[in-house]
């Protein structure tokens, strides 16, 4: 699909190079009905929403209590929220691609033109790394570690209002292109020559809704780093943190020291698209495998920074449901730092082939090689931790077993991978597909509803129910092996990746298995939006106190929801695992005696300037100069504008909390003391 | 259990004072110097590895101008020693004197981001522009992006002022011209590196 608005005589001043042809919905081919059916959906079932908000007359509750919210527990419902829509998003992606790849064999093409199903595995994988398991990752280290830590807040609440906001912009950058335009065709990481390519704005979309998002995440990581050496409760010293805390340390610390590398590349990238510098092109001295190279410098250490904090919440589920401390808590200590310094040292593993020589492969082979030794570390760890526990079979302690078992499989596939001379006949191939999917989904997935069934009753008040978390567990573990199995025996074959027709008939079986665990997945991700729905409307029967499943730090120890202000004291901590030492010793919750609670104020800034901050970016994706130039200078404005407010706090005052003491919901939590 | 076991594992466990808040503020603003870096890193890089394919074009050697730097250079330099005096006038209390030092520094630095758009106005005019070649690509953009961060400086630097002027050195306000300061001194680093990496070696080459 050729843009006929590159040229620049078709540029008007008023909307730059958007014309009604660039609206795909309009287009008479089966892409455009597809997209115009998909965009009447979307219209309509946007309308149903606003429609229904504003009948119910909540623009006024969502405004003042969410959207200017600077409460960590509330933009971590937010960030959940975002990634479980982009979820769906990204996966009906992943559903395309295996009807596409099912059917298009000899002479059928299949329903996707190979432009389109360019566009779609793009979209596919930068949606599910940045909008989803990024989104989860922040989401959840926001609500959880606060707690954790017996804080009242995070170092900067505003900041981290801001950065939601930067996200879900980002990810509106992304969904806009669906409808407006059309999205890059480069891949997840926006490889040149291809990336350089003037025709269409498919890579400005990529570039800007990721340097939106990447700031935003950028200035978590700042926050939460922060948080975490400033604002623990006294008596917690380093090595009696809670491991997820641990690991969001770590995982912050990655994200402080990548991100930046990140927004930097996509900078020159933009440069050269924009302004024709010659950092990536093919002539004038331009270097395409620099931006290889910076890209993974990158790349790599953020796929840690999504396991990362998801070791942590397999540290957190495993004790608790084996009725134990963590085994070797020290280790999984050190293990977490030292595959965050590893993670920085493995980079060229991802293109071997670039032929860099033996030397320059084989430090790279052996640093990955050994990083999975601190992996193995916190495998046996966990398993340690089980062994003669009182192991309870809860939802969230499922999900943890199928991640031991898949993701121990996926870790073994990557050192297959490592070895340079197989990776060469490797390289882009299906096995490196199904590797890192083996690691992401079986990691990264699997944690995130462990970690969602885990900490739901906490942020709700009541629990996930059982049976649909059951059916959606077997679902994507069966549905998976089915899906990605395939593709580790047609990998071996050497199929390579991002095809969208093949000519060997041979194959068409595999990728028919491989539809049909797609299928199953789409009921696991249905059970899971069942799970909430049913537990919401049952959410009486399911209702539970402050601790519901026995837990060991410091979050279980307030009442569910939390208030505002978390605690109404702040813990004094002795040991790990504080809340239990509490428990032990017959901690009992005061009920009078409290004071006022400084807190942070709401503030509209964030959504101002994270809005401004989108207009901005779609005026430079469809050089609409006047926009661009305008938002921009309101984002400048509307920052200056926010330093001028000092009164950024209030005092919640004692007899409101000691209203909320009296009536919060607090019964397992006494329970959990007697006991 | 007694009561006076309760009491005990009360002051145990909690602290029944609110506890003083801490401020992460310049920790936070110190970690985003450091985040900063990597872009910086990243720029740095970029030139080291591209800043000799100058495509037939010309070389570092032939279009950077030293004695311009030198002049450069010293503004940027001056100017620190001058937001330094302001930060001392800070510790004083003394409003007036914070506020003569923030302006002299801001004057500085916006002579030295003159100049230096007069060296790329210079080199373009001579057809050394941006993409002339992968040399200069990433020299003026690792120049240019300085230059970027001491713009903003000046701005923040007047925003400050008037803030400074109207509300006073309060806390909040000593909060904000410690993290500038840093920022300031940041900027001057990174030149330093500028200058002998890209154009004292350019020289050389």
């Amino acid at each position: 699909m050729l843009e006929p608005t590159t040229h620049p005589a078709a540029r008007s001043f008023l909307f730059g190079r958007l014309t009604l042809d660039s609206l795909p919905f309009l287009q008479p081919d089966l892409e455009g009905r597809i997209v115009l059916v998909t965009f009447i959906a979307v219209c309509l079932g946007g309308l149903a929403i606003l429609g229904l908000i504003t009948k119910k007359r909540l623009w006024g509750y969502l405004w003042n209590e969410w959207f200017t919210s600077v409460d960590h527990k509330k933009l971590g419902i937010m960030y959940m929220i975002l990634g479980t829509v982009m979820l769906l998003r990204g996966f009906a992606d992943a559903l395309m691609m295996r009807a596409q790849q099912a059917i298009a064999f000899g002479p059928n093409m299949g329903y996707l033109p190979p432009e389109h199903y360019d566009q779609i595995f793009t979209a596919h994988g930068s949606i599910m790394i940045f909008f989803v398991a990024m989104a989860y990752i922040v989401g959840l280290i926001n609500y959880v570690m606060p707690l954790q830590i017996g804080s009242r807040d995070v170092a900067f609440p505003f900041l981290n209002n801001l950065s939601f906001w930067f996200t879900f912009w980002g990810a509106i950058t992304f969904m806009v292109s669906l409808f407006v335009g059309s999205f890059s065709t480069a891949g997840w990481l926006g490889y040149p020559p291809v990336s350089e390519l003037q025709q269409g704005p498919g890579v400005d979309y990529y570039i800007w809704g990721l340097q939106l998002s990447g700031v935003g995440t950028l200035l978590s990581g700042v926050n939460f780093v922060v948080t975490i050496i400033k604002m623990r409760a006294p008596g917690m010293t380093m090595m009696k943190m809670p491991v997820f805390t641990w690991t969001s340390l770590c995982t912050s610390g990655l994200i402080i020291a990548t991100f930046p590398v990140l927004t930097a590349t996509l900078f020159l990238l933009s440069l050269d698209r924009y302004i024709g510098t010659h950092f990536f092109t093919s002539d004038f001295g331009g270097n395409v495998m620099m931006y290889i190279n910076l890209i993974w410098v990158w790349g790599h250490p953020e796929v840690y920074i999504l396991i990362l904090p998801i070791f942590g919440i397999y540290s957190e589920i495993v004790p608790t449901f084996s009725g134990k401390p963590l085994f070797g808590y020290s280790s999984m200590v050190y293990a977490t730092c030292a595959i965050m310094i590893l993670s920085y040292l493995v980079w060229l593993h991802h293109f071997f082939t670039m032929g860099s020589g033996a030397d320059v492969n084989s430090f790279f082979s052996l640093t990955t090689m050994i990083i999975s030794i601190p992996t193995g570390v916190k495998i046996f760890n966990w398993l340690f931790t089980m062994y003669r526990g009182r192991v309870q079979f809860t939802v969230p302690m499922l999900w943890t077993m199928g991640f031991l078992f898949t993701f121990t499989i996926g870790g073994m596939t990557g050192v297959m991978l490592s070895v340079a001379p197989a990776d060469f006949l490797l390289h882009n191939s299906l096995f490196l597909i199904a590797h890192f999917h083996n690691v992401i989904i079986g990691g990264v997935v699997f944690g995130v509803f462990a970690g969602v069934n885990y900490w739901f009753p906490k942020a709700f008040g009541f629990k996930l129910d059982e049976s649909w978390g059951r059916a959606s567990f077997w679902f994507w573990q069966i549905g998976f092996w089915l899906a990605f199995g395939p593709l580790y025996i047609m990998g071996l074959m050497g199929v390579t990746r991002r095809l969208s027709h093949f000519d060997n008939p041979a194959l068409q079986p595999y990728f028919i298995v491989a539809a049909v665990g797609a299928g199953l997945i789409a009921l696991g991700i249905a059970s899971f939006i069942i799970q909430i729905g049913v537990s919401i409307l049952r959410r009486k029967q399911y209702a539970v106190g402050g601790d519901p499943w026995n837990g060991r730090t410091l979050e279980w120890a307030t009442s569910s929801p939390p208030p505002a202000y978390n605690f109404a004291f702040v813990p004094n901590v002795h040991e790990r695992d504080a809340w239990m030492d509490m428990k032990r010793h017959g901690y009992r919750r005061p009920l009078e005696g409290f004071n006022d609670i400084h807190m942070p104020s709401n503030t509209a800034s964030g959504v101002i300037i994270g809005t401004l901050s989108f207009l901005c970016c779609f005026g430079l994706i469809w050089y609409i100069w006047w926009l661009a130039v305008a938002s921009f200078v309101g984002v400048i404005v509307a920052s200056i504008a926010h330093t001028f407010n000092y009164h950024r706090d209030y005092h919640i005052p004692k007899a409101e909390v000691d209203s909320f003491e009296h009536s919060g919901n607090w019964q397992d939590a006494a329970q959990g003391a007697n006991a | 259990m007694s009561s006076t076991a309760v009491d005990t594992a009360q002051s145990r466990f909690l602290c029944l004072e609110e506890p003083h808040a801490h401020n992460g503020t310049l920790l936070g603003f110190w970690i985003y110097l450091m985040s900063d870096c990597f872009i910086f890193a990243s720029l740095f890089a970029c030139y080291a590895v591209l800043g000799t394919n100058t495509a037939g074009g010309p070389s570092a050697a032939q279009v950077l101008d030293l004695h311009g730097l030198a002049i450069n250079t010293a503004l940027l330099l001056v100017s620190s020693v001058t937001f330094g005096f302001a930060m001392l006038e800070m510790s004083r209390r003394r409003k007036g004197a914070v506020l003569a030092w923030l302006a002299v520094s801001g004057l500085l630095a916006a002579g030295f981001v003159t100049l230096e758009i007069r060296e790329f106005l210079g080199m373009i005019a001579e057809g050394a522009g941006p993409g002339r070649s992968a040399f200069l690509s990433s020299f003026f953009t690792l120049v240019g992006t300085h230059g970027l961060h001491v713009s903003v400086g000046i701005l923040w630097l007047i925003v400050l002022m008037v803030q400074v002027g109207k509300f006073g050195l309060s806390e909040a306000n000593i909060r904000r011209l410690q993290c500038l300061s840093m920022f300031w001194h940041f900027l001057d680093l990174v030149w330093v590196g500028v200058f002998s990496f890209v154009y004292l070696s350019g020289v050389l080459r």
